[in-house]
């Protein structure tokens, strides 16, 4: 090989060394200069509506760019609620077909599953809006808000006009976002339960769900919930699936079928609108809370992933 | 233990009910992943003939037309974003596999890479737009390149670093014991022994910012002409998908369509590309 002919131990080769070094060591800082770099545009950019509304801003439901009066309550609502509903649907949702992967399918199968829904995580999320907001938000109005309206309606979440867009439906399709990210990493968790304690539970004769819920989930409760960390950093700062299918109203309903918004879709529909140097300004501290929130979910996944891999080790 | 107590049946019935539970949650995942195909496949297929690649957009309300600005700017965009965030990537993985291992810098700079890849994308456009687009006050191609690279980065950093820890240090060795210096050892062995790999990393986080919409919305906009310079907003796909889908015009929402179907088919055939030739690769070694 070509390489075999270099020069051993001259000092142009050290030289070289310690320059490829450097380089290296440049381009992997820019990761944090990048994060600090969003954290100081987005406070400079922000500093007019932080020093106008202070505190104020994320208490108010307030909203107005004509009376220039913002606030960021409703937003955070929609996106909590939005949150919400996806992990209650893809929580359980994600870990049963985890386990189906790991414990239930023959691997055949398994391996089919496991690639379809890696797809299902590949789709970018305009085309899930565009399915949300012209077939799926339909489906909604005409089958399941009448059925829920119908029998649920003694409950105000389920109570207004089968409208199909709003907070449910927003809901729903983040939660078939996000639930490719908890199967396959609970997957991952689940396939590092060493095979000699499951086999030791089915020699005492458990069943397939015995050794599931006594070994393989006491196992990876951990990582299960390091899963549902990542997946809920994903879920609230989806933009585009949101946005389409929301509703984009500012206002907080107690029904889940009313429309609403999130902070990332507050952003995507107005942000090129804002005129007003105080509109855009508080526009880019909703994206500063939206950073922080997520930031702090990001940052508590990975420790929480990392101290269980130290003591695994 | 509680469940020696339980009847057989009963425990039985319970085996039986997760299985089933379990199996069916698995199909409706499937199911789907079906449906958005189906419906992307059906409804895009209808808009896409040729004028679709070859011409412009016509005025809002007017029948025809097509997205050939779109199409291009999309794989300008993306091309331009993989120039700079490969490079990156590829060097400061590097770092992190050869260089970092064990050192406290190193862990903080892991550290930042996962966060920085489930920062929203909507916060990177707002990011590029506050440093790019206001100080040049023009949306323009490169602000939207550069906030696909910033995505596109951590993403490539952290497959790099593993393609590269799975190599084994004999090969490192062996390259060392030869006299070959460091670097020429990392790019002419270690590289090469990762290389399909590192290949399949790369070519998922292009997968996965060719479809991004939301740092665009601000970076790049969107354009109903052809490209003129990269100082200028650029038409692109996605963008131009959620425009027309919010448009009142049933003709731009048969080419919002039309766009998703290309858009889609490019994602998921890089994906499927990128997956099949990492596993041929594996199974011939």
């Amino acid at each position: 090989m070509e390489i075999g002919l270099q020069k051993a131990n001259s000092k142009g080769s050290y030289r070289g060394d310690r320059l490829f070094r450097r380089l290296a060591l440049c381009c992997a800082l820019t990761i944090p200069l990048l994060m600090i770099g969003i954290v100081f545009e987005l406070v400079r950019n922000s500093r007019l509506s932080l020093a106008q509304f202070g505190f104020g801003f994320l208490t108010s439901k307030a909203w107005n760019p004509v009376t220039q009066d913002f606030g960021a309550l409703s937003s955070m609502y929609g996106t909590a609620v939005s949150t919400l509903i996806a992990m209650l649907i893809a929580l359980p949702l994600g870990f049963v077909i985890a386990l189906f992967l790991v414990e239930l399918a023959p691997p055949r199968l398994s391996a089919f599953f496991g690639s379809a829904i890696e797809l299902l995580a590949a789709i970018p999320s305009i085309i899930y809006g565009m399915w949300g907001l012209f077939v799926f938000a339909p489906f909604m109005s005409n089958f399941v808000q009448p059925l829920l309206g119908k029998y649920l309606d003694f409950l105000p979440l389920f109570q207004g006009p089968p409208l199909g867009i709003g907070m449910l439906t927003a809901g729903i399709i983040l939660a078939f976002m996000i639930l490719p990210y908890i199967s396959s990493v609970t997957r991952d968790v689940f396939q590092m339960v060493p095979p000699v304690v499951k086999e030791s539970a089915y020699g005492i004769g458990a069943t397939n769900w015995e050794v599931t819920k006594a070994v393989t989930m006491r196992y990876s409760l951990r990582g299960m919930v390091g899963a549902a960390f990542l997946a809920l950093g994903r879920a609230l700062g989806e933009t585009m699936a949101v946005t389409f299918v929301i509703g984009n109203n500012h206002q907080i309903a107690a029904s889940l079928f009313a429309s609403g918004n999130s902070i990332a879709s507050t952003l995507a529909n107005e942000f090129t609108e804002a005129s007003d140097p105080i509109y855009l300004s508080a526009l880019v501290e909703l994206g500063l809370v939206l950073f922080l929130i997520t930031f702090v979910f990001q940052a508590a996944a990975q420790l929480w992933l990392w101290s269980i891999k130290k003591k695994l080790a | 233990m509680k469940l020696v107590v339980k009847s057989l049946k009963y425990r039985r019935l319970a085996n039986r009910t997760v299985q089933v539970l379990s199996a069916l949650s698995a199909s409706v995942g499937l199911a789907m992943l079906l449906w958005i195909l189906i419906v992307v496949f059906l409804r895009g297929f209808k808009a896409i003939n040729l004028s679709f690649f070859t011409q412009l957009p016509m005025p809002p309300g007017m029948v025809g037309g097509g997205l050939a600005n779109a199409i291009a700017g999309t794989l300008l965009i993306t091309v331009l974003a993989a120039l700079i965030g490969t490079p990156i990537g590829l060097m400061a993985g590097i770092y992190l596999a050869e260089f970092g291992k064990g050192r406290k810098l190193a862990a903080g700079i892991r550290f930042f890479t996962n966060i920085m890849i489930g920062v929203p994308s909507i916060i990177v456009g707002v990011f590029v737009y506050t440093l790019i687009v206001l100080p040049s006050k023009s949306f323009s191609t490169y602000a939207g390149a550069a906030a696909l690279a910033i995505i596109m980065l951590p993403v490539v950093v952290r497959t790099t670093e593993d393609m590269l820890t799975m190599v084994p240090n004999s090969l490192r060795e062996a390259g060392l014991s030869l006299g070959v210096p460091n670097w020429r050892v990392i790019l002419g062995i270690t590289f090469r022994a990762a290389r399909s790999g590192l290949i399949t990393g790369v070519l998922l986080a292009v997968a996965r910012v060719s479809g991004e919409t939301a740092p665009l919305l601000f970076t790049a906009l969107n354009s109903p002409y052809w490209i003129n310079s990269l100082h200028e907003p650029v038409a692109n796909l996605t963008v131009t998908i959620f425009n027309y889908a919010m448009s009142p015009y049933a003709d731009w929402k048969q080419q919002a369509w039309g766009a998703s179907l290309l858009i889609m088919g490019g994602v998921l055939f890089l994906n499927i590309f990128a997956r099949i030739a990492i596993k041929t690769k594996t199974r011939t070694r």
